[in-house]
């Protein structure tokens, strides 16, 4: 048996990482329709900006409603029985999310470049990680295309009974800014293996990537109108996807705030299909008996990946007393490791928050956890006197009922918490309205099984932490969503059954 | 020139439509009929090896009868080697055990990739080695391989165990574990794409794998071999050993270090099979055998439909398939006039040079089939039977037998009941609809059936009461990696294809561990078997 961490899987997980591309040219910035590029019915553009420079990068088209309007059409249409797209076999649907991946692997440094750009994301983890979830995601969903099985149903009387799993329709998707092109594939692989087609708006920080995107989904040879994609914003065009009484289902991933809305709009138009992935404030609960090296890791990692900006971020850390002074006392040692800078460069390992609003918002976050009396052990404020930088930062002797222990702060603010017995801190733990993931560090398997049992969250990892793959289904409890995604369960998200009953003459077992 | 050899052909469709792949969209590419052999040995270990024996034998050209080179001749001492290198690639800890799933998916899917690459060389040497049109080759069997591989690449991470919400406090889950070393023996009618389905659900779920290919077809099968080599699977987790059934075959199925074997071929050697698992170490046993399927026209069918999909049913792959449709049933009010229609096209059907385009049959595999297929035909004039058109050799060399049709057939002829496995159609007549399904059902096979009518209350209630693995209605070999295929009674054991397929290779591994104080667990668990011992008297 090897140790944890001395993994050797022979499959080559991780190439080789090379340079990001000095001269990144921003082809595509219009509305994608039905495999063509669109002005904005208004005329309307915004800009996109580098959060590492606060320079703008370009100007994208702004969908609004006439927008999302013309892209519906077109989603309808390709539709339409008899059309391509439904006249398909489900094999060939794979086989065209099969090319897709090929053609993002082919144009893997131009969309990590792009990331890095246009999201703040490290080049590095952009190349590495987002960018083999990515082509994992569409390969894995390839498969499964010609896969979804219906059933055929025992039924009482003299009848013959099937069902089929169908498409659902039109499914409008709305994606946020923290894994552009990871929630861009995340809404269309399954969607598409399922067969519907869909009206994509991207996060108006990080729009780049998908309508890169639109390009290969056109070159891969989807037929038009399969997948359109409306660069906007919330308010207006997420609006518009939300309310439009022609679109069959809307998935959305973004705050639970919006999430409200989103099923508010929902319920009021054709009372289309939701599935939400919304916001987190998961917690981590490391025992004394844990590997404490590899739980200070996990944890760190757990909460300082990609600047903070997860919402599986484990942010309510729970060390229990024997060892919490030496788990914060690590953990500090951790933080301050950091280099801070421009995310292209080698050897930096944090790069800037996506935009100035959360910038503030995580800043003003932080006052309040001192206010409210945490102790601040490290960071506390901004970095660097451009780009939208704060410090690594680590609170501790953070007690449940400050906002920092309940609130989503989504930035790289740790806050460690103390607690004593099993029961105490299931409790704890539970005590949100957040449910999306959670942890616990032990060597015992008797708590293991307790807390992965106990705990009130769509995943809870034992020993580990983010460890996310196509295969595994990822969602929330209580407000942190509605249904799930990935794994065998995300296709039920883009399925109706239908149940066909034949009148038969006589049955036979 | 494919519009015409799909119409010349008269193609099942199904079997060639794919409106998307670039196979269709792109023309045939004109044959090489003199393709290098560039492998002729036993593969072990992503190795070339020499028989034990130094012995070879030769594959024939069956539509000349000439040597198209040696080919190693594996027996008991190469399997022993091959088993060995299969062991080591499957033991804990090595590269294959510790690959992710979707990895092995990976690897399928390129195998598939290169097949692709190669589409039109395989399918040359497939033509020259086993006899059928290289059109077919080409547009069929390659097209089947290259998607049933990429059918089993995308299952190889989707095959789930079960949490298992088991009484008492405990934590239940199934896990889908490969079952080890797979013995598999292929047959000779499609040599490719009989890899093909052997290797898919093996290599997705895990396994290891030793095959044994028909002694008449190695060739392409040694050709994937270098592909599987180049696609990356580590050494020792694909062995293939050309060889004899009672040599190579026989050293497998009765193998103590082999866990499973599954075999396509005759119902004959299936027996063998199951008894030599059953007297070595209970190996798994999957079984694709014989069959004589009935295939059964009711008087409201589509008539030109129906006479073309009963010609197809029978003699596509000049006859050699397991699931022939090779009992014809025709309604008594059309059966003059489909039996007509059916010599009309068997005297059509363009026999010759398979490497021709106008090609529809070429010759049969071998001379050991030959003689066999022109003894049935001889049989069934004998027993009265009415031979209608066809009976003879159709040339001076090769194994090329005429299009043959039988009228006026009853059930209790040799050719009624056994498996020709060549060009010979048999047509049978019934009034009833409970009549015939009687008699279609009154066979030691149950592989495939079809039933032609445009009634929906007819389609249902024959197609649940036909005994068969497969049933087709208003259409014949439609066959797909995604659909179960597989035989009932002495058709076989088990299913190939589909996620049914994936069972045949996977052991199920059920884990329970208490959910917490295992002490009260115990008392959980025993307290009750105690007092139910109690009250019933016996002793614990």
């Amino acid at each position: 048996m090897k140790k944890q961490g001395s993994d050797g899987n022979p499959a080559p997980v991780m190439p080789a990482l090379p340079e990001p591309l000095k001269d990144l040219k921003i082809k595509y910035t219009k509305i994608f329709i039905n495999n063509e590029w669109h002005d904005s019915v208004h005329g309307k553009k915004f800009a996109v900006f580098n959060p590492a420079t606060e320079e703008k990068i370009c100007e994208v088209e702004e969908g609004d409603k006439p927008d999302v309007d013309k892209a519906v059409k077109a989603a309808r249409k390709a539709f339409e029985l008899g059309s391509t797209w439904r006249t398909m076999d489900a094999s060939e649907r794979g086989r065209l999310l099969n090319k897709l991946a090929d053609l993002v692997e082919r144009d893997r440094l131009i969309l990590a470049t792009m990331e890095t750009i246009d999201g703040g994301k490290l080049f590095s983890t952009a190349y590495l990680m987002d960018l083999g979830a990515c082509i994992k995601t569409l390969r894995y969903c390839a498969g499964w295309a010609d896969k979804i099985h219906g059933r055929t149903v025992p039924m009482d009387g003299n009848f013959f009974t099937f069902t089929r799993h169908e498409p659902i329709g039109v499914c409008g998707q709305i994606i946020p800014w923290n894994f552009p092109l990871v929630m861009f594939i995340w809404k269309i692989a399954p969607a598409l293996c399922c067969g519907n087609t869909v009206v994509v708006k991207p996060a108006e920080q990080t729009p780049l990537s998908a309508l890169y995107m639109g390009s290969l989904i056109k070159e891969a040879g989807f037929p038009p109108g399969v997948v359109n994609i409306v660069p906007g914003f919330g308010p207006t065009a997420g609006a518009a996807i939300s309310h439009h009484m022609d679109i069959d289902k809307v998935a959305f991933t973004g705050s639970t705030e919006v999430g409200k809305l989103i099923k508010e709009a929902a319920g009021k138009s054709n009372l289309k299909r939701v599935t939400l992935e919304l916001g987190g404030k998961s917690p981590n609960i490391i025992f004394a008996d844990a590997d404490l090296d590899a739980a200070v890791e996990f944890a760190h990692i757990g909460l300082f990946y990609h600047q903070g900006q997860c919402c599986i971020a484990g942010s309510r850390i729970f060390v229990e007393e024997p060892i919490y002074d030496e788990f914060v006392r690590r953990s500090i040692e951790r933080a301050k490791k950091y280099t801070l800078g421009d995310p292209l460069k080698p050897g930096v390992q944090q790069g800037p928050q996506i935009d100035k609003e959360q910038y503030e918002k995580i800043l003003e976050l932080i006052e309040s956890g001192k206010k409210e009396g945490a102790k601040l052990e490290c960071g506390g404020g901004p970095w660097g006197d451009k780009g939208y930088f704060i410090q690594p930062t680590v609170f501790s002797n953070v007690t449940d009922d400050m906002r920092i222990a309940k609130e989503e702060i989504f930035g790289p603010v740790q806050q460690i918490m103390k607690f004593k017995t099993i029961d105490e801190v299931i409790k704890r733990a539970n005590n949100t309205t957040y449910g999306l993931a959670a942890a616990v560090f032990t060597k015992d398997i008797d708590k293991a099984l307790t807390f992965a049992a106990a705990l009130q969250a769509g995943t809870v990892w034992v020993n580990c932490y983010s460890a996310l793959s196509a295969q595994c289904p990822f969602g929330g409890f209580k407000m942190s969503g509605n249904g799930r995604e990935m794994g065998e369960y995300g296709l039920h998200e883009y399925t109706e059954v239908k149940t066909v009953t034949i009148k038969i003459p006589q049955k036979n077992s | 020139m494919l519009r015409a050899v799909l119409r010349g052909s008269r193609l099942c469709p199904a079997l060639l439509r794919a409106p998307f792949s670039a196979a269709a969209a792109s023309p045939i590419p004109a044959p090489n009929p003199r393709p290098d052999i560039a492998f002729n040995k036993i593969f072990i270990n992503n190795e070339w090896h020499d028989a034990v024996s130094k012995k070879t034998f030769p594959s024939i050209n069956p539509a000349t009868g000439e040597v198209i080179c040696q080919v190693a001749e594996g027996d008991k001492a190469d399997v022993d080697k091959a088993v060995k290198a299969a062991k080591a690639a499957f033991q804990l800890g090595s590269p294959w055990r510790r690959m992710d799933a979707s990895h092995r998916g990976k690897l399928l899917n390129r195998l598939a990739d290169l097949i692709e690459r190669d589409r039109a060389y395989l399918a040359a040497l497939e033509t020259l080695d086993n006899g059928k049109p290289y059109a077919i080759s080409y547009l069929v069997d390659l097209d089947m391989v290259v998607k049933c591989l990429r059918y089993f690449a995308g299952w190889s991470d989707k095959f789930h165990g079960k949490t298992i919400p088991l009484d008492g406090d405990f934590f239940c889950y199934t896990r889908h574990e490969p079952v080890g070393v797979c013995g598999q023996i292929i047959p000779w009618n499609f040599p490719l794409l009989m890899q093909a389905w052997k290797l898919g659900p093996a290599l997705a779920t895990g396994n290891v794998v030793v095959m044994k290919v028909a002694e008449q077809t190695p060739l392409s099968a040694l050709y994937v071999a270098n592909l599987i080599k180049e696609a990356g699977f580590p050494p020792g987790v694909v062995n293939i050993i050309p060889g004899y059934g009672p040599t190579a075959g026989a050293a497998i199925s009765s193998h103590m270090d082999i866990d499973k074997v599954a075999f396509t071929g005759s119902t004959e050697v299936g027996h063998l099979i199951q008894k030599a698992a059953a007297e070595s170490n209970l190996k798994r046993v999957t079984l694709e055998l014989g069959g004589k399927s009935p295939n059964i026209i009711m008087s409201d069918a589509d008539m030109d439909w129906a006479v073309d999909q009963a010609h197809f049913a029978l003699f596509f792959n000049q006859g050699q398939c397991c699931c022939a449709g090779s009992r014809t049933y025709v309604q008594e009010d059309i059966y003059n006039e489909f039996v007509e229609r059916s010599v009309e096209k068997a005297k059509a059907r363009v026999v010759g040079n398979p490497f021709d385009f106008k090609t529809e049959q070429g010759p049969q595999v071998d001379e050991e089939q030959f003689k066999k297929i022109l003894g049935y035909i001889s049989t069934g004039q004998r027993e009265g039977a009415k031979l209608l058109c066809g009976g003879n050799p159709a040339a001076d060399r090769g194994y090329f037998i005429q299009p043959t049709v039988f009228g006026d057939v009853q059930d209790n002829m040799t050719i009624a009941r056994e498996e020709i496995f060549g060009p010979v159609m048999q047509i049978l007549k019934f009034k009833t609809i409970e009549e015939v399904i009687e008699r279609a059902n009154d066979s030691k096979y149950g592989l495939a059936a079809a039933v032609f009518t445009k009634d929906l209350d007819k389609a249902n209630f024959v197609s649940q009461s036909l005994r068969a693995g497969t049933v087709w209605i208003n259409c014949y070999d439609v066959f797909g990696a995604q659909a179960p295929f597989g035989g009932y009674k002495a058709s076989g054991n088990g299913r190939e294809l589909g996620e049914y397929g994936l069972e045949a290779y996977v052991e199920v591994k059920n884990v329970s561990s208490p959910g917490s104080n295992p002490l009260e667990q115990l008392q959980i668990v025993f307290v009750p078997l105690l007092w139910a011992g109690l009250r019933t008297g016996a002793k614990l």
